[in-house]
């Protein structure tokens, strides 16, 4: 074999191979923009994570602005403490709220970011004040049950009157 | 009755000291050839012969299996998904099943097959035909100009097969799911890129392929080294190799995945 | 244990023989003064040095002024014929490619193959590998070389070619030429001085023109090609009437 053809094959083959990781990285997987971008972090207290994840995508108004870091129990309040890695371009005011939501009804869960009023932004570091922790889907149904049965110990007094 | 046990469990001793003692040579073997590849790295066109004809000739084997696998997979996917109504969900399961799993390891099994025989026979032959012994008369050390080349070229290769063998998966599984049932393309590509992420899939991928290569490559040059240089040695070398890194890539493949899982 | 008790000299510009029947550690001999093996007892000098103490580097220095021709030539069978000639300048020079293809040229226009250069090993003769086997180990103009059966399987004209290449060469380069053979005839032509070896010892010595002359038992079958003789014809065994259940 020659080796002019031989060079010219292995990289033909090597520049393929490459197009595909190149391929496999955007077209398949969500390399997207801020991953090895600038990122401050935020702290977090909920009550109840419940299926939240590290490096699950953190929300606001529905764009993704960041991800779950670490995820950590507070022994003095016995609350949920999640990291908060934020895009640096996006700012938030200091009265911002974070929930735990779910994309759609037995999705991923993901952080959504409300923004507040405030004028002062917050930085690296601080913490968020208003948090509401996951909706537990067994809790929801206890209270669904706890209230009928209420409804109708109500109307059974309605009746006796 | 205590004869005969004791001879089972001298077999049994026997063959245990001797594979530990293969293994102890193989590992010494693989030290040799990473001291050894300074030469093969400052004449570069050694590795490129080799990434030739373990790389590019493995090509045509690695992407016609890699499209059927795909078309396969988005073929059964579809039924299986279909019952449960989520149809869209086709590109999370071919993208996520070839580029964690099927494509690292039914490349390197391909891979064994293709470039890991060929290896061991060409080494055994070389072997056989004195050209080793040659060599080292010559004053050249066997295991930097021929063992090295040939270890980093199917490194090297290794990864690039496995991206090549997603890759081409991906896209039989777009034909099969896309085009010729109708999923929609838009989902079909959203859900994928949604639920598929860079550093945790496909970076563990790409490191899953490149420590089949290293074992792969290992085994099969060592078995080469180490066969007897005649007929029935270097044939039996050559099946040897095949086998054992078939079951050193499954089983490397269940350890990497247990300690990726548990790393998320 | 092969060799038990050998002392032999080779001097420059002589080309000396080895012989013996087959299995007597002809072989074993030449992996010695390569330094593929090590000597238990005794000492092989060569130039002056005991190939027996060598470490690896200075053992590989040594080899580079040491080429050897195997028995079917070992030709590297994924390089042109002129690519193996040029393996050794390649690996242990940097000359400039155009040097390299005047000497690989020289080298091959030495044994006459010069027109063979784009050649695969697959595409040559018997003869023809044993040749370019040749020029390969003459590549760096070594000071000894060192022929491992160069005449098995050869036909009458090759061998003839290939014993003068050897004679010629040695006397062009001044160096040293130990060849391995049982082939009488063909070495008794052009060797100065000749070995025997048997079991392990040498069992005679003397120029051509005394081996040819000798009455020694075993040299005497060993030249004339007799059935019988100190080597005998049957392995030893038990009595051919014993095993035939015949003697009472």
């Amino acid at each position: 074999m020659q080796r002019t053809i031989l060079d010219l094959w292995v990289g033909i083959f090597v520049v393929a191979g490459l197009a595909a990781i190149l391929f496999l990285a955007l077209k398949v997987g969500n390399m997207a923009g801020f991953e090895n971008g600038q990122t401050y972090s935020l702290k977090a207290g909920f009550d109840n994570i419940g299926g939240l994840k590290p490096r699950a995508p953190i929300k606001s108004a529905g764009v993704v602005v960041g991800r779950v870091g670490e995820i950590g129990f507070d022994n003095q309040s016995y609350e949920a403490t999640v990291t908060l890695n934020l895009d640096s371009r996006y700012q938030f005011p200091k009265d911002t709220s974070a929930a735990i939501m779910t994309s759609g009804l037995l999705g991923e869960q993901y952080i959504s970011l409300e923004a507040g009023g405030d004028e002062k932004k917050l930085g690296n570091g601080d913490r968020l004040k208003i948090t509401q922790g996951a909706v537990v889907l067994e809790n929801l149904i206890g209270q669904f049950l706890y209230n009928k049965a209420d409804e109708g110990k109500s109307k059974d007094k309605a009746g006796s009157l | 009755m205590i004869a005969s046990i004791r001879s089972v469990l001298q077999k049994i001793g026997h063959r245990v000291i001797d594979s530990v003692w293969r293994m102890g040579f193989a590992g010494r073997f693989f030290l040799l050839t990473l001291m050894h590849s300074g030469t093969c790295f400052r004449r570069f066109h050694l590795i490129l012969r080799e990434v030739f004809s373990a790389g590019v000739l493995s090509l045509i084997i690695i992407l016609v299996s890699g499209l059927f696998v795909g078309m396969v997979l988005g073929l059964q996917g579809f039924e299986t998904l279909q019952t449960y109504g989520s149809e869209e969900a086709l590109g999370i399961l071919v993208a996520k099943s070839l580029v964690m799993e099927l494509g690292p390891v039914v490349a390197a099994l391909l891979f064994a097959s293709r470039a890991g025989s060929a290896i061991t026979a060409e080494i055994g032959l070389m072997k056989a035909t004195e050209q080793i012994a040659a060599m080292e008369m010559m004053a050249v050390d066997p295991i930097a100009r021929v063992v090295a080349p040939r270890f980093w070229g199917a490194v090297i290769s290794m990864p690039l097969l496995a991206a090549l063998f997603s890759a081409m998966g991906i896209f039989g599984g777009y034909l099969v799911g896309v085009v010729l049932i109708g999923v929609d393309n838009g989902s079909f590509w959203s859900q994928m890129q949604a639920a598929v992420s860079f550093d945790r899939d496909i970076l563990n991928g790409v490191i899953k392929s490149v420590v089949f290569g290293v074992a792969v490559t290992t085994i099969a040059l060592f078995e080469g080294f180490d066969a007897p240089p005649t007929a029935e040695g270097v044939s039996r070398a050559t099946t040897r190799t095949v086998v054992t890194s078939s079951l050193a890539i499954l089983g490397l493949d269940f350890i990497l995945t247990a300690f990726m899982f548990r790393g998320v | 244990m092969v060799l038990k008790g050998v002392n032999l000299t080779a001097r420059r510009g002589q080309v000396i023989a080895i012989m013996g029947n087959s299995g007597c550690g002809k072989t074993t001999l030449l992996r010695l003064i390569g330094g593929a093996l090590k000597p238990t007892t005794g000492t092989l000098m060569v130039d002056g040095v005991n190939i027996g103490e060598l470490d690896q580097d200075a053992l590989y220095d040594m080899r580079r002024r040491m080429g050897m021709l195997f028995q079917f030539g070992a030709l590297f069978t994924d390089m042109t014929v002129y690519e193996n000639v040029a393996f050794q300048l390649r690996e242990h020079t940097d000359l400039p490619e155009p040097m390299i293809r005047d000497l690989v040229l020289m080298k091959l226009h030495a044994v006459g193959l010069r027109g063979a250069h784009n050649l695969m090993p697959s595409e040559l003769s018997g003869g023809m590998a044993r040749r370019v086997a040749l020029a390969r180990s003459i590549a760096l103009d070594p000071m000894l070389i060192m022929y491992d059966e160069p005449f098995a399987g050869l036909d009458p004209i090759s061998l003839g070619v290939t014993g003068n290449l050897i004679r010629r060469l040695t006397d062009a380069l001044g160096m040293t030429s130990i060849v391995v053979t049982h082939d009488v005839q063909e070495s008794l032509k052009i060797v100065d001085y000749v070995y025997f070896v048997s079991e392990g010892v040498i069992e005679a010595h003397g120029t051509a023109a005394e081996i040819k002359a000798s009455d020694l038992p075993f040299v005497h079958q060993f030249v004339h090609g007799e059935e019988d003789g100190p080597v005998p014809f049957h392995y030893p065994a038990q009595s051919y009437g014993t095993d035939l259940g015949l003697s009472a």
